[in-house]
């Protein structure tokens, strides 16, 4: 500890710097394993379960899965639930949150704690009474059944997302619009909602990518092989198809989650960094 | 909260003619908000209902043609029933561990080391650990199972290290299904963490620095004083996600061997549909529901002393 005394401040800051890299650099080897077994074990013509450099390099992997019965059809499966969903969702979040961040009332803001509260119930924990319910009004394994339930699960944070980045938006713009006899409709569609596109963005991906990694509301409320989107049918990789291919695993896991990735970045990118979402969490 | 410049048009005092036009304008002003509340009302209000109802009958999944009121017998059963009991204790173990513990403070690690490490290796972790996060939850599940199944490449990774292997996914599996969890989740304190400590004006550490405390003590005193709000929410929000994993959970282990990594949500799906029994699996779901909303009102608490 004495010989530390006599280093330089700027010494010192780099020895503490060195060592927050050494620390991270751990850290990161730890978490990029199960990553790296993905992405080898998907060019691995003999992958099994334990990351290694593939001795035979081949793309046999992705032609295997590449196929509509494996592929295809559950992505678009998905691409259905969850872009239907997400439209309905963005739809009904910037019209309830217009009057919510425009005009305040003693019923506006007991709506907004109901909605907030809403956030925060674990979904999982209802669908159960969701199926049982689905059963009896004829809605199970339909696909706007379930587009219905994602789109209500997803909705009291899209409203309370868009809400606050709508209150961001100044009320002077739209006076404008008024004064020139603008209904409030017509000012929500051309002046507030245009010059509130990064927060759509966010909003729009945020439900989606949320719907798309989503298993238990597809795996409750749809029986039809035919219509899983691919959060379940992945797992027919396991027991349907004997031996487990885990080379095929991998190239499959990693097309699934592409979209999510990229969607992420997009966002990511566009509002400066991956701040974004974990500060609009905080409200 | 944010707009306070311009006055609430709503609260006005309103002349006498006014009043009579009132009602029928804020009814026109309500109008955006309908298709939003039907929605939620027929899906998500509709649903907690019928939760709340069948909670209190017998309904089964087959063979039944009417299910009847059958009061408290449901909760009564699942508090003499020695697997609803290891299914709570599971979901305790499963939350400190993952979210309280794991999730929570290794976020708080990785954003304070991100202060002072260098551009490069920030960035590098940084986007490790948020791709983790991004991932479809079920996609991380077989990740993580491949990672802890005995041929798998935790196992390889202590061969090398030349320490004995073990079947993890047998001997403890909550444990690894806790920490699988914590590979999944600690992307989001992360993000919330950086976000807090970079508000912290830099006068503040370095006026203590100055004074000559010690890193750990800055840490104690100042840096967790400051950011409290923030540990408050995530906290909370960590919660709340973690008692409702399901998928990852199910790709990993299916609750077993046994039941030694079922947590409610999955002991309250084995009640529904191997065991046919819905009435008793909504009791269990209500009660997960409750322990959820009574985290929720803290959070909005919490949230409210925050703006």
């Amino acid at each position: 500890m004495a010989r530390s005394v006599k280093l330089t401040p700027a010494a010192r800051r780099a020895t503490r710097r060195l060592a927050a890299d050494a620390a991270l650099l751990v850290v990161a080897a730890a978490f990029v394993l199960p990553l790296a077994w993905v992405v080898l074990s998907s060019l691995d013509a003999r992958a099994d379960l334990k990351v290694k450099i593939p001795e035979e390099f081949t793309f046999g992997n992705f032609d295997a899965v590449l196929v509509p019965d494996v592929t295809f059809t559950p992505l678009l499966n998905s691409l259905i639930l969850c872009g239907g969903a997400t439209l309905l969702t963005i739809v009904c979040a910037a019209l309830a949150a217009y009057p919510l961040s425009r005009y305040r009332s003693r019923t506006g803001s007991a709506f907004l704690a109901t909605i907030l509260f809403a956030t925060c119930l674990p979904i999982t924990a209802i669908m159960v009474p969701v199926y049982a319910l689905f059963v009896q009004v004829e809605l199970i394994d339909t696909m706007h059944g379930t587009i219905l339930f994602f789109a209500a699960s997803q909705l009291p944070f899209a409203v309370w997302l868009m809400k606050n980045f709508m209150d961001g938006v100044p009320k002077e713009l739209e006076e404008a619009a008024w004064t020139d006899g603008a209904s409030p409709m017509q000012s929500l569609l051309r002046v507030v909602l245009p010059l509130m596109g990064p927060g759509i963005a966010v909003v729009t991906v945020y439900s989606f990518v949320m719907m798309w990694g989503n298993f238990f509301v597809p795996f409750m409320l749809l029986l039809d092989p035919a219509q899983m989107p691919a959060s379940v049918s992945i797992n027919d990789f396991f027991g349907n198809r004997g031996t487990v291919v885990y080379g095929q695993l991998a190239a499959f896991s990693l097309i699934y989650s592409t979209p999510v990735l990229l969607l992420y970045i997009l966002i990511a990118r566009r509002l400066g960094g991956g701040f974004a979402l974990g500060g609009a969490v905080k409200g | 909260m944010r707009a306070v410049g311009t006055r609430p048009a709503a609260e006005q005092p309103t002349a006498a003619p006014a009043t009579a036009r009132r009602p029928r304008r804020s009814l026109a002003r309500a109008l955006p908000v309908t298709p939003g509340v039907v929605l939620l009302l027929l899906f998500l209000a509709g649903p907690i209902g019928y939760c709340v109802y069948l909670a209190f009958t017998d309904l089964q999944l087959t063979g039944q043609a009417e299910s009847s009121f059958i009061g408290l017998d449901n909760f009564a059963e699942a508090f003499g029933d020695k697997d609803f009991l290891n299914a709570v204790w599971l979901t305790l173990v499963f939350t400190v561990v993952s979210s309280l513990i794991g999730q929570n403070t290794l976020g708080l690690t990785l954003a304070a080391l991100m202060q002072r490490a260098s551009k490069p290796v920030r960035t590098l972790t940084g986007g490790i650990v948020v791709v983790a996060w991004v991932l479809p939850e079920v996609v991380a599940g077989f990740l993580l199972y491949a990672f802890f199944r005995r041929e798998g490449t935790l196992n390889a990774v202590l061969d090398w290290l030349h320490l004995p292997a073990q079947n993890w996914l047998y001997i403890l599996p909550i444990l690894a299904v806790s920490f699988a969890n914590v590979w999944r989740g600690t992307a989001f304190s992360m993000l919330v963490y950086s976000a807090a400590l970079n508000e912290i004006p830099k006068e503040i550490t370095e006026a203590a620095q100055v004074d000559g405390a010690s890193g750990r003590r800055r840490m104690w005193h100042i840096t967790l004083p400051m950011i409290r709000r923030s540990i408050g929410t995530n906290l909370m929000l960590n919660t709340l996600q973690t008692l409702s994993v399901f998928g990852l959970i199910w790709v990993m282990t299916r609750g077993g061997p046994g039941n030694r990594s079922q947590t409610l949500p999955l002991y309250m799906y084995e009640q529904a549909f191997q065991n046919s029994m819905i009435g008793y699996a909504t009791a269990v779901a209500l009660l997960l529901l409750l322990v959820g909303s009574l985290f929720s009102l803290v959070y909005m608490r919490l949230l409210r002393t925050e703006v």
